[in-house]
């Protein structure tokens, strides 16, 4: 194994550690779905980048938190025009991405690759990991208290608010991380299956964000493995493989089924 | 117009006082709270003082602003006039509802554990509130989604009580509870007054449990309308005032 690739094969494996974490509290939130369609608004973001002919990934970047506060802004707004506005802006941004990007690039864009990544590219992404794994550990408590009972977290003085904006940029970078291997399309897959599969397995905390991490790394290593031996696409791949463990979740479910 | 505290002490509440509570000192002043909502005066002058010990019952009709009293007491909510706690004065609050998801991966065991973490407590504490309250560790073991109401209540109580607070802000503790459980709810908090000399403020619908447990009632309809011990304060004009034409109805409502 070549050194450049050991470091996309740390860098993946980073991505989905945190993936499954960050997921964790998206389904908590019961923004699975919002979550998931996030990933598409880095699609223009991405596009400009590449017929501007910088870093792909800083367009991402820049695109993905408008996402994040656009949603950060509608969680205080009624449930229904939320919606609404999330399935329009969300699509209209594929659709965007989806002209502005060049043919070329586009299967790449929006299905992912294990492209070895530069050193800085390298050095960036750790440290992104490494600062979302820092704010996920400061910040969890006050995240279960929040998705629990704002009005709670409020009476012991926690900021909603702030809070919310915090795991909205934590999501938005940790989609970014995902998006280099998974794609625009793909990326959310990663963040909503691995917590559905532990959600089916334990209804305590610790253990389901455990076994939503391991999930997550585990189709991102079964994914590679199988996308290098067939030799197709990653991120299809992972999410297969991640869907696998899902139907397998259901079929062997521990928890009962809730009566209602 | 608006109804201030007197000295006046019932009889009631000499009993039930610690003797080491009986300096009345104020913990709480209101004065000319008022909250106005888009246009809409929800409270309106509202004034009273309270000393510290005392069991506050809040009462009035539906949308009396009874909640939103409460949520200004606890500085969660925006409003005009002076809110005054004693200094270093810790407060706990269980609120009306908690809309947590059933489906939570989380059980009370853990969600206590958050607070202490949060809070930066030491775990001693969360087991001297788990025996205070009588959380059992099949409770603490339970996801929330999965808790009866009782079940649910008391552990809500226990997380306003991580923190040693001094006062207990509870808004309808027992609205969706059977009448037994509302009773043992009622009996576990007139236990924790009795055992830590602990402020309560309770906005309540039932006028049995006020009777039996308060020591000063505010009547609220969106201004204060009384205060003072139930007994003297209560009268039947009073709560006609209150209530309306229906208020016999609304006594003996609960227990339905």
């Amino acid at each position: 194994m070549t050194v450049e690739l050991a470091y996309a094969v740390i860098l993946a494996l980073g991505a989905a550690f945190i993936g499954g974490l960050v997921g964790g509290f998206a389904l908590m939130r019961r923004m699975s779905l919002a979550g998931d369609a996030v990933s598409h608004i880095a699609l223009p973001g991405l596009g400009m980048a590449l017929l501007l002919k910088f870093n792909p990934l800083l367009g991402a970047a820049f695109t993905l938190l408008l996402g994040a506060l656009l949603i950060w802004r509608l969680e205080t707004q009624t449930r229904l025009d939320a919606e609404a506005v999330v399935g329009v802006v969300f699509s209209a941004s594929l659709a965007l991405g989806g002209l502005l990007t060049p043919r070329d690039d586009l299967v790449e864009a929006l299905f992912g690759s294990f492209r070895p990544p530069s050193a800085l590219e390298f050095v960036a992404a750790a440290l992104l990991t490494l600062a979302i794994l820092i704010g996920l550990y400061r910040w969890k408590d006050g995240f279960v208290l929040n998705l629990f009972s704002s009005e709670l977290a409020a009476s012991i003085g926690l900021n909603r608010s702030q809070l919310d904006l915090a795991f909205s940029i934590i999501f938005a970078m940790t989609v970014l991380l995902v998006l280099r291997f998974l794609g625009a399309l793909l990326a959310g897959a990663l963040i909503v299956i691995p917590p559905a599969v532990a959600r089916h397995w334990t209804s305590r905390l610790h253990p389901f964000f455990a076994i939503s991490a391991i999930v997550s790394v585990g189709s991102v290593a079964g994914g590679a493995g199988f996308a290098a031996y067939r030799n197709v696409s990653l991120g299809p791949a992972v999410v297969m493989v991640a869907s696998g463990a899902f139907v397998l979740s259901i079929l062997f479910r521990r928890r009962p089924i809730p009566s209602r | 117009m608006t109804p201030r505290t007197g000295g006046v002490y019932g009889a009631l509440r000499q009993r039930r006082l610690p003797p080491e509570e009986s300096d009345m000192a104020v913990i709480l002043s209101v004065k000319d709270l008022t909250v106005v909502i888009d246009g809409r005066t929800i409270l309106e002058g509202v004034t009273f003082d309270l000393e510290q010990g005392s069991n506050l019952a809040i009462i009035g009709p539906n949308g009396s602003g009874k909640t939103v009293l409460l949520r200004c007491l606890l500085g969660i909510m925006p409003y005009s006039g002076v809110v005054h706690w004693a200094s270093g004065v810790k407060r706990g609050y269980v609120p009306q509802r908690v809309d947590a998801d059933r489906q939570l991966p989380l059980t009370i065991g853990e969600l206590l554990h958050a607070k202490c973490r949060v809070m930066h407590f030491p775990l001693t504490e969360l087991q001297s509130v788990e025996e205070l309250v009588g959380l059992t560790p099949d409770i603490l073991n339970s996801p929330v989604g999965s808790l009866s109401g009782g079940q649910f209540q008391k552990s809500l109580i226990a997380f306003a009580l991580l923190g040693r607070p001094e006062v207990m802000l509870l808004d309808e503790p027992t609205t969706s509870l059977d009448q037994l459980t509302e009773e043992r709810v009622y009996e576990l908090m007139h236990r924790l007054q009795q055992k830590l000399g602990l402020t309560f403020i309770v906005v309540s619908h039932d006028l049995t449990m006020v009777y039996r447990y308060a020591n000063q009632v505010l009547c609220l309809n969106r201004q204060g309308l009384c205060f003072g011990p139930p007994k003297e304060v209560l009268t039947p004009q009073a709560l006609q005032t209150l209530y309306g034409e229906h208020h016999h109805f609304y006594e003996h409502h609960h227990g339905s």
